[in-house]
């Protein structure tokens, strides 16, 4: 079966505001899918709460819609469950570092093999538009009428320091380019985050598509290399009139999965179950 | 001659109090005797007073009581401690050089022992922490019992440290049992009867046998969060990942130990939580979402007392209530409770067939006494042949699937439909914490989410036909019948197993209504005993049956009921 965008049709379209950034991510995640030749059956997609998760009702995958903030650590036990089966986060930025900032740290420190895609739009889209963490730029919103005050969390510093191996950051207006770094972080071994900066077309009137157009740029078009993780905090902390795309670290290192002794004979899920040698267990006992 | 001895032995916390009454009680459970251990103390790793208290006898028992037969005392503090239970007969152990105690200073009767722990330490190059070897020694000699019975378990303690330790710790445990000498001789009401060894007993404390139910039901991916009381269970599970092939992963917190759990469960293999009741407290919001994509799930819950940090390495039964209620909306569960490590270990075997059978989280209630008591459970319990079902699972297909599977169809009748796991072929669908259509897709429509609902409490309905009614123990003529559940059970036979109708309920939820009825009926007294302050159990019995129990013995100052208050407060 030759797999197409097409492949993962629902027959259900999406409900985001017309012109919404997740528009954009969607297309260019079924784009990568059908790339990486990933069918309907063959991987799991774990949804947070939020405008993004809606995206699992136009999706045909496998998929869990979990808890708001609480896709890391059921991909991590997916993960550990059946490391044969690719396992995708699909997160929104409070998501993923609100309500789920330990588990992203923690994520993190542990280097599972899987991806996580954080719909960064700063702002809680699907609660009629509070900041998120990563809200800045003096942003105005419902919870912050005079403008977000605090700086902002910044999901690649955090990424990078807490020991990501693959941190990214994509455009969801720039469909090949994202399509692009989705498949990277996808094939990549280890925990890898893909930031995606996502115009919100009704609570944030800030980042706007032409905002980030007028400002983004490709790491690639600098030679930058992505082998140093102070570099890479130091590339991530860049923002204003210029803002970098691409992947900021990467690196080759154990998995959470390549760590646990049980994995080594296969898939945890196909392994037989209950005790060979009881006799020898019980005899801890005696 | 006795026929049941208690010992206790106490000290300062990180003074090997506790491996020593292991190893006391595993040297006679090797035997053939009957034996339990209890370990008492403070939220400490260093300093603060530990006990550890070593009944063993040559029958079957059920608890501890008041007795006190020995007291090994490491330190000045554990005879004051102590002291108000010291009685006539009771052998005081104690090194002259921590304080020399006189007769005149404790009760009438009590028969001192003085036993130089540091000098012979010293004197056989030992180190101060060797005191409890000594003591060891010295508690054999007390009791009569042949020296073997103690080379053996120090020689299996000791093993992996090299035949120098082994021998070494030998010789020191031998100085002890010699420097009794004489004395022991003279002290006939301590000394135990022999038995004709015709058992063959394991000592096991009940977070290892709720570990072993596990691994023998399939577990293959744990995530628990340490907590007393089940940290037990994470060493055994630790200690054995690479043998047995599993999976125990410490997460960040107890939300993310849930929703690992959950992870792996609907990834296909069999997996389980474990914590306390502040843990359960975080783990509720993913419960909510088991019951919600019908996760099979095993929850063991170790209660201890609360609220909050309340005494952390104290024992309660407060978290009933709370475990029937516990997540947001309507949806099926069973709670099942244990009453000793034997129980434990196949109500532990259960919830896993359970879990899979019906698509729900399966509750394990269990205490801080279950957990981390030693029990003495008979090896042919832990050996009998486990079958494992796993329940409605899809025959994985061969092509692509081009359309969803109906994870979660409407018609059968109990409410459970086939699962698929992430990666079979055929078998896409999504589990979604929104409510959903039967492919998992999100629905908000009026009448798909009756039937959701409808389909997923027929659960209830069908777990109700195959609840374990209560479990009737004692004089079943009496008119006298007693209510009861968990750890309770064992003080409330040791007390009433002559003189009246025990009932245990070791399956909680879904109730066992009917059962209840009818064995209440022609009661002329009923008495309700648990460990907790507004008698929960009762108050389930009442929501369930209309039943109102309105004699009740509670407990809750953080120590297992003894069979003496028991029988104090029924007369």
């Amino acid at each position: 079966m030759i797999l197409t965008a097409d492949s993962f049709k629902t027959g259900y379209l999406p409900t985001w505001c017309p012109g919404c950034g997740d528009f954009g991510i969607w297309m260019a995640l079924k784009n990568a899918l059908a790339e990486l030749g990933i069918g309907p059956d063959d991987a799991l997609l774990i949804y947070g709460i939020g405008c993004h998760g809606n995206m699992s009702a136009w999706v045909r995958t496998y998929g869990i819609v979990g808890l708001h903030g609480r896709t890391l650590p059921m991909a991590q036990g997916a993960k550990l469950a059946n490391h044969t089966v690719p396992v995708i986060a699909i997160a929104g930025d409070g998501d993923c570092l609100g309500e789920g900032g330990n588990h992203f740290i923690h994520a993190a420190k542990r280097n599972p093999d899987i991806t996580v895609l954080i719909h960064d739009n700063q702002v809680y889209g699907l609660t009629t538009g509070q900041a998120s963490p990563t809200a800045k730029d003096k942003l105005k919103t419902k919870s912050t009428p005079d403008g977000v005050a605090e700086p902002a969390v910044n999901p690649l510093t955090l990424a990078i320091v807490s020991g990501a191996t693959f941190v990214a950051r994509g455009f969801a207006g720039d469909m090949p380019g994202l399509t692009n770094l989705i498949t990277a972080a996808v094939k990549h071994k280890g925990f890898s985050v893909l930031d995606i900066l996502q115009p919100c077309v009704t609570f944030n009137h800030v980042h706007t598509y032409q905002w980030y157009r007028s400002r983004l740029y490709q790491l690639d078009s600098i030679k930058y290399v992505p082998n140093n993780r102070l570099a890479a905090v130091e590339k991530a902390l860049e923002w204003g009139d210029k803002i970098p795309l691409g992947v900021f670290y990467s690196e080759n290192a154990s998995t959470s999965e390549d760590r646990e002794p049980a994995l080594l004979s296969g898939p945890l899920a196909s392994q037989p179950l209950g005790i060979s040698d009881l006799n020898t267990l019980l005899s801890e006992f005696r | 001659m006795a026929q049941s001895i208690t010992v206790k032995i106490g000290g300062e916390a990180g003074f090997g109090i506790m491996s020593s009454g292991s190893m006391l009680a595993r040297a006679f459970a090797r035997h053939g005797y009957f034996v339990f251990t209890l370990n008492e103390y403070p939220s400490l790793i260093r300093g603060g007073h530990n006990i550890v208290t070593v009944r063993i006898a040559t029958e079957k028992f059920f608890s501890l009581d008041r007795s006190l037969d020995i007291l090994i005392a490491l330190n000045k503090e554990t005879v004051e401690l102590h002291k108000n239970e010291l009685a006539k007969g009771t052998v005081v152990v104690f090194d002259p050089r921590d304080y020399e105690w006189r007769a005149e200073e404790l009760p009438i009767g009590v028969i001192l022992v003085p036993v130089s722990f540091r000098d012979i330490v010293e004197k056989l190059g030992g180190e101060v922490v060797m005191r409890n070897t000594v003591a060891l020694g010295a508690g054999l000699a007390i009791m009569g019992s042949p020296f073997e019975f103690l080379t053996e378990v120090i020689s299996d303690q000791f093993a992996r440290k090299g035949e120098a330790v082994v021998n070494h710790n030998i010789e020191i445990a031998r100085a002890g049992y010699d420097a009794v000498g004489d004395a022991a001789t003279k002290l006939s009401a301590s000394r135990l009867d022999s038995v004709e060894k015709n058992k063959d007993y394991l000592l096991i404390n009940g977070s290892e046998a709720v570990g072993l139910g596990a691994v023998r039901a399939g577990l293959k991916f744990a995530a628990i969060y340490p907590m007393t009381p089940i940290n037990a269970l994470i060493t055994f599970l630790a200690d054995h990942a690479k043998s047995l092939g599993i999976v125990y992963k410490q997460p960040e917190d107890e939300i993310a130990g849930i929703n690992m759990a959950i992870g792996a469960a609907i990834s296909g293999v069999r997996s389980m939580v474990a914590t306390s009741g502040g843990g359960v407290a975080l783990m509720v919001e993913g419960l909510s979402l088991a019951g919600m994509i019908e996760v099979p799930l095993v929850i063991d819950i170790g209660m201890r007392v609360g609220p909050a940090t309340g005494m952390p390495t104290w024992t309660e039964q407060g978290d009933l209530l709370f475990t029937i209620h516990a997540g947001h909306g309507e949806f099926a569960r069973i709670v099942l409770a244990p009453s000793d490590a034997t129980e434990a270990y196949e109500l532990t075997l259960k919830a896993f067939h359970l879990a899979e059978e019906f698509h729900v989280p399966v509750f394990i209630l269990t205490d801080k006494y279950l957990n981390e008591s030693q029990w003495c459970v008979e090896a042919a319990a832990l050996k009998r042949d486990v079958v494992i079902h796993r329940g409605k699972v899809m025959k994985p297909g061969s092509e692509e699937s081009t359309t969803s599977l109906h994870r979660f169809d409407l018609t059968p009748a109990d409410g459970v439909s086939e699962r698929s796991f992430p990666g079979m072929k055929g078998g896409q669908y999504i589990a979604n914490s929104y409510e959903h259509d039967e492919t998992g897709m999100v629905s908000e429509d009026s009448a798909m989410r009756t039937a959701m609902v409808d389909r997923r409490l027929k659960k209830i309905t069908a777990i109700r036909k195959i609840v374990m009614p209560p479990v009737v123990y004692g004089d079943q003529s009496s008119k006298t019948v007693i209510v009861t559940w968990g750890s309770t059970l064992g003080p409330v036979l040791q007390a009433m197993k002559k003189s009246a109708r025990i009932i245990h309920f070791p399956w909680l939820y879904p109730f066992p209504a009917d059962a209840t009825k009818e064995l209440l009926t022609g009661a002329t007294r009923v008495i309700d005993i648990e460990q907790n302050a507004t008698g929960q159990l009762a108050s389930l019995i009442r929501l369930e049956t209309g039943i109102e129990i309105t004699e009740k013995l509670l407990k809750y100052d953080g120590r297992p009921w003894l069979p003496e208050e028991i029988l104090e407060r029924v007369s």
